[in-house]
């Protein structure tokens, strides 16, 4: 069993060599926080900790902060995402205090998508700090007791710090070199892009291996099952930094219409099975999006029911 | 250079329809090479101003004077004398010396162009931004291209994961600047630099710190 | 050849079309012309190259400036030939002629009248 730094329930049992289980929820676009607690619901005996995405792909929502305590208030351990584009840096290390006043363990640091994607392409973006600063202020905080101008934080909030990896993304040669510097940054867990092409995940994964970095960073593969062959279509052709094979693509155009939907949660599941034994895979991060009933299903034919107990 | 775009005719139109004697001030210097506000566009848009204010059956004056630079005393001095004459003035200069000019004189002064930011000419009609003046220069860590002006998240280590085949997420047409960086790293043998972790920027010399200013005394008199 | 254009057109001889610039066909609308034309080689032909590809964009950006202020961009117009087709010189002349009657008279010169 590794050091625990934190009270984090996601890191115990990634310490304890167990295989986490991570999703998320997107939080919906309006006061009412039924949905997220019904979408919490649905997964929460079936996976450690859930992501709450931030305005994610800029499109406003209900707050991160305020999700996560929701799903806190469930007993749910949430993971706080958090972009750097929409905060400077006084409103991080301040929604930062805030989530651990809410004994929220868990956060992951990004530089959240550009906002012309969104529902205000015409507003301004921050980007006070990139999302390997915000690593680096979060570790800070943590580890040292400090805020960035190095005065000191009353009870330093205790955060468990990860970030996220695309082994697919552009350009290639530094893919690699990228996480080791997300490591050397501070980042102690990666959820990495949903992988489709697993040939050449695992050929980014023996790089990280041969340089050492799974001994220092918990890497969870990223995995969202396709609903249909268009979706896959989608996903091959419009999602920037997204490596979906033609075969795969080939393989749910061939189903049935009827049942594509099973055969995109077959996929995912025989991904799950053979990323298991690679050398470097700490647990997997299922992004069901808007399919959380799917998740548990998932879970259980991927052998990694029931979730591990751990003490605190 | 500042690039500059001209702005719609239109607009000036409606900001001047209320004066009688308008004057059309360019500038010779980079509104002049982005080819919005030099003596040649002083021409055209006050030709089109009279032709539009005849049309509409009023008498408006409108004159023509391109100055060295707004951006300077001294050249402004040039027009004290004839200023008098005017009740309004389109300044087709940068919004420097747009301003400069409504400090050097008491009448209204309106833009008669959008600045656009400091760049390039890349060819004839394609201008480019390099430089977002942010006051601490960062060139020698990123081989010579600025992330603050050409990546869209001004990303300090890039690349985002939306870099796709040399292009920014954002439009197909802009470069990664991340990518940039990587190849002529590459080029120049330092990719090992890339891991180099760039520490948190101090903003205060940006736009973030107020108006900001250069003094050198030893230059001053 | 002893070929008839229509009377009301004045030419400005230019060594090459590329010389025309928006500033010129604007002052000629301005001074009262209902109209102005530019009558460059066949596009490819430019003994400087780019001459009459030069004069094509700056007749558009004319025209996009009458238009943003309601003169009417259709009154200025490119046409290209090569030197040994005085007919069509001829032709071309008719129909700017033909084209300019159906707008009708420059409005600046209208509205001068009615002001006096």
């Amino acid at each position: 069993m590794k050091d625990v730094k934190t009270p984090s329930k996601l890191e115990k049992i990634l310490a304890a060599g167990h295989l986490a289980v991570t999703s998320e929820c997107g939080p919906p676009r309006g006061s009412d926080p039924e949905p997220i607690k019904k979408k919490a619901e649905m997964i929460k005996h079936h996976v450690d900790a859930v992501n709450i995405t931030d305005n994610q792909t800029s499109v406003t929502r209900l707050c991160s902060l305020a999700a996560c305590i929701h799903l806190k208030l469930m007993g749910v351990e949430p993971i706080l995402q958090m972009v750097t584009r929409d905060r400077n840096r006084i409103a991080m290390q301040s929604d930062i205090l805030g989530a651990a006043s809410f004994d929220i363990h868990n956060m992951l640091c990004l530089s959240g998508d550009h906002q012309s994607f969104g529902d205000c392409p015409t507003g301004q973006n921050v980007h006070d700090l990139d999302s390997m600063q915000l690593i680096q202020t979060v570790r800070r905080m943590r580890d040292d007791g400090k805020f960035l101008n190095g005065d000191d934080i009353n009870r330093p909030p205790e955060i468990f710090v990860g970030a996220a990896a695309n082994p697919f993304a552009d350009p290639f040669e530094i893919r690699t070199p990228r996480l080791a510097k997300k490591v050397a940054a501070g980042v102690e867990f990666i959820q990495t892009q949903c992988i489709y092409n697993l040939d050449r995940f695992e050929k980014w994964m023996t790089e990280v291996v041969d340089r050492g970095l799974h001994e220092k960073v918990y890497i969870l593969a990223g995995l969202t099952p396709f609903k249909s062959a268009g979706m896959a279509r989608y996903m091959k052709n419009r999602v920037p930094g997204m490596d979906v094979p033609d075969d795969v693509v080939k393989r749910m155009a061939d189903t049935p219409k009827e049942k594509q939907a099973e055969e995109g949660i077959n996929i995912c599941v025989e991904s799950i099975e053979r990323l298991k034994s690679v050398t470097g895979v700490a647990g997997f991060h299922i992004m069901a999006i808007e399919w959380e009933e799917k998740v548990p299903g998932i879970v259980e034919r991927g052998g990694l029911h029931p979730r591990p107990v751990v003490s605190g | 250079m500042i690039v500059a775009d001209k702005k719609p005719i239109e607009e000036i139109i409606s900001e001047i329809e209320t004066y009688t004697n308008v004057l059309i001030l360019g500038c010779n210097e980079c509104v002049t090479v982005c080819e919005a506000g030099g003596k040649k566009e002083v021409g055209i848009l006050a030709s089109a101003l009279r032709m539009h204010f005849l049309k509409e059956g009023k008498e408006v004056k409108i004159d023509e004077i391109t100055l060295e630079r707004q951006c300077d005393h001294e050249y402004l001095e040039e027009i004290r004398a004839a200023i008098d004459g005017y009740d309004a003035v389109v300044s087709l200069a940068c919004g420097v010396g747009v301003q400069f000019m409504a400090e050097t004189y008491p009448l209204p002064v309106y833009p008669g162009v959008n600045t656009c930011f400091l760049g390039a000419t890349e060819k004839r009609g394609l201008w480019t931004e390099r430089c977002q003046a942010c006051g601490q220069c960062i060139l020698a860590r990123t081989a010579g291209i600025c992330p603050v002006s050409r990546c869209a998240k001004r990303l300090f280590n890039g690349p985002c994961g939306g870099s796709t085949r040399g292009a920014c997420e954002i439009n197909k047409e802009v470069d990664c600047a991340w990518q940039l960086i990587i190849d002529r790293l590459k080029d120049l043998d330092r990719l090992d630099d890339y891991e180099q972790l760039s520490p948190i920027k101090d903003w205060s010399t940006d736009r973030a710190g107020g108006p900001r200013k250069v003094v050198r005394e030893d230059l001053q008199q | 050849m002893r070929l008839q254009y229509p009377a009301g057109i004045k030419i400005i001889r230019v060594p090459c079309t590329g010389k025309v610039d928006v500033i010129h066909l604007l002052r000629t609308m301005e001074k009262g012309a209902d109209g102005a034309y530019v009558v460059g080689c066949m596009e490819g032909d430019c003994h400087f190259n780019a001459g009459n590809f030069r004069a094509r964009k700056r007749v558009e950006q004319a025209a996009k400036i009458l238009d943003d202020i309601g003169i009417g961009g259709e009154r200025v117009r490119m046409y290209n030939l090569s030197s040994s087709e005085g007919p069509l010189f001829a032709k071309y002349a008719i129909e700017m002629d033909e084209i300019i009657r159906n707008l009708g008279p420059n409005p600046i010169k209208l509205s001068k009248k009615t002001a006096a």
